[in-house]
């Protein structure tokens, strides 16, 4: 489903302040497969989920898509495949339009915004039974603006609104950083429950070692711009806390 | 009374400029301040086209094209070249200046018996109620025109661009794309009020456009006010309440040059009255 070959990426070429962020990284993703990519700061796991997005571009190697080599397309001609939830909840939505303006767009997400009014009843009331399902309450909202709702609230509408549309891969990039342990693990549980029922391809990153425990049919484990670590299945799953925190030794 | 209509009048006519300035400021988050440039663009284009015989009708679309092309302009400076928007509007507004001049000329065009949109001919021999109607069928026409675009989905996702440009590029828009249509959205309008004027006033003249993106910033700025006031959420009632906006700037000028201000200082008087606006809100705040 996707499959990155020898990506190489350095920032700052010749300055002093040189890092090389990725180091020929391969990774083949499977369909329906949710890998959580987990490593120290700086290890390129953010640079590798941008290159992934398309908001950055590498210095050299490929990915495709499936069948598609996407290299040259932008991160806005990407968004046909790829969703992304961000580690900011203010970077996932626009705070100044309402609930159900934000998920017109992200409706929209694969197709052009035309010249038509899309926010019919119909809409509203589709919008208004997919937010139910979160249980917080929110249906009843969905003309306040965005920037009302609190950090958790928001990050959980972004993740509803990845599959709003169609979608291939869905990118998780520290999606519960911001937020407060049990907002966490709502978004988390929510995450793994749409990633199931719509057998996405998903790649989590995060820090927090319960979350690459708990979630995930994989873990990678990146340092210094390379794949140290690749475990998959029952491997996987028989892995423990102090096991993990190993490999940080 | 005579005067305070006038003032009306004219402030209907900069509704065009007080609406471009909402859409780049307020929706792209852009300073763009082609303005000056494409306000006089507007007017000297109509001066041309009217001693030239041409009908305000055909003028009127070449006028927002020609406004629309400044503001694509400096979108394109500023969201291909990467380009600090102030700057890009600075370097267009110049050359506009230029441009200006050598279509008109000379510094001045004078429409002295030349049938133009406010002619009586139109509708009514009364000629302030004649202009009066001219104008207000301009606004609503906009107000609807703008209204309806910002509520479809083309609408919804450029006020996102301004608002969240991390989010709509994920959400597959073309924000450079974006950026250009709204600036030149925005010129566009404001090259209509260029229009407007000079037939409201009968003459172009290469000045005419200094200092006057302050007229639509106050504009709007008065307008978010009365927004924040009333806590309107509809779109459309916000563009109403900008060009309510426009019309208290414009009544504000009347009143100060009625009680004998000298006319020379009214750009003085407009850029404090804007400053007092700016800052009433901070000022209030402190006080309490």
């Amino acid at each position: 489903m996707l499959k990155i070959s020898h990506l190489h990426k350095t920032f700052n070429t010749g300055k002093v302040n040189q890092v090389i962020a990725l180091h020929d990284v391969n990774i083949e993703i499977q369909k329906s497969e949710f890998v959580v990519i987990v490593g120290a700061n700086g290890s390129g796991k953010s640079t590798l989920l941008n290159c992934i997005s398309g908001s950055i571009f590498p210095d050299s190697g490929s990915i495709h898509i499936g069948n598609c080599a996407v290299d040259h397309l932008r991160e806005h001609q990407r968004s046909k495949w790829i969703a992304r939830v961000f580690q900011n909840p203010l970077s996932g939505t626009a705070p100044d339009l309402s609930i159900l303006e934000n998920f017109r767009l992200a409706a929209l997400r694969t197709s052009s915004k035309g010249l038509r009014i899309g926010i019919t009843e119909r809409f509203k009331n589709t919008v208004k039974d997919r937010i139910a399902e979160l249980g917080m309450g929110l249906e009843a909202k969905v003309h306040q603006p965005m920037g009302s709702l609190s950090g958790g609230q928001r990050q959980a509408l972004t993740l509803l609104m990845a599959v709003m549309d169609g979608l291939e891969i869905l990118l998780l990039d520290e999606p519960t950083a911001a937020l407060d342990p049990r907002s966490a693990e709502t978004i988390m549980k929510t995450a793994a429950k749409l990633i199931a029922n719509h057998q996405l391809t998903a790649v989590l990153i995060t820090h927090n070692m319960k979350e690459a425990l708990a979630y995930g049919s994989r873990i990678i484990q990146m340092a210094e711009g390379q794949v140290r670590r690749d475990v998959t299945g029952a491997q996987k799953t028989g892995l423990t806390p102090s096991n993990l925190y190993e490999w940080f030794l | 009374m005579e005067f305070y209509l006038t003032a009306i009048l004219q402030a209907l006519c900069f509704s065009g400029l007080a609406i471009g300035i909402f859409i780049s400021m307020k929706i792209f988050n852009i300073p763009d301040i082609t303005t000056d440039g494409s306000f006089t663009l507007g007017g000297a284009i109509t001066g041309v086209l009217l001693m030239a015989e041409i009908p305000p009708s055909l003028s009127l679309l070449v006028v927002m094209s020609a406004g629309a092309l400044a503001g694509a302009f400096t979108g394109f400076i500023h969201a291909k070249l990467n380009v600090n928007p102030l700057l890009a509007g600075i370097l267009v507004m110049t050359a506009l200046y230029s441009v200006n001049l050598s279509l008109m000329g000379r510094s001045n065009i004078p429409l002295f018996n030349i049938s133009t949109l406010f002619s009586p001919a139109f509708f009514l021999q009364d000629l302030n109620q004649n202009t009066f109607i001219v104008l207000l069928v301009f606004v609503v026409v906009m107000l609807l025109v703008i209204g309806y675009l910002l509520k479809t989905d083309f609408g919804i996702a450029m006020r996102a661009t301004g608002n969240s440009e991390t989010m709509i590029k994920a959400l597959g828009v073309n924000t450079n794309r974006m950026k250009i249509i709204g600036l030149a959205m925005a010129n566009s309008l404001t090259a209509l009020s260029g229009y407007l004027i000079t037939q409201f006033q009968g003459f172009a003249d290469i000045n005419m456009g200094i200092g006057i993106v302050i007229v639509g910033l106050g504009s709007v700025i008065i307008g978010e006010t009365l927004i924040h006031w009333l806590k309107v959420k509809s779109i459309l009632t916000n563009l109403v309440l900008v060009i309510a906006g426009a019309v208290i700037f414009q009544l504000v000028l009347a009143v100060t040059l009625d009680i004998g201000v000298d006319a020379n200082l009214l750009k003085l008087v407009t850029a404090s009255f804007v400053l007092l606006i700016v800052s009433l809100p901070r000022v209030l705040s402190v006080q309490r």
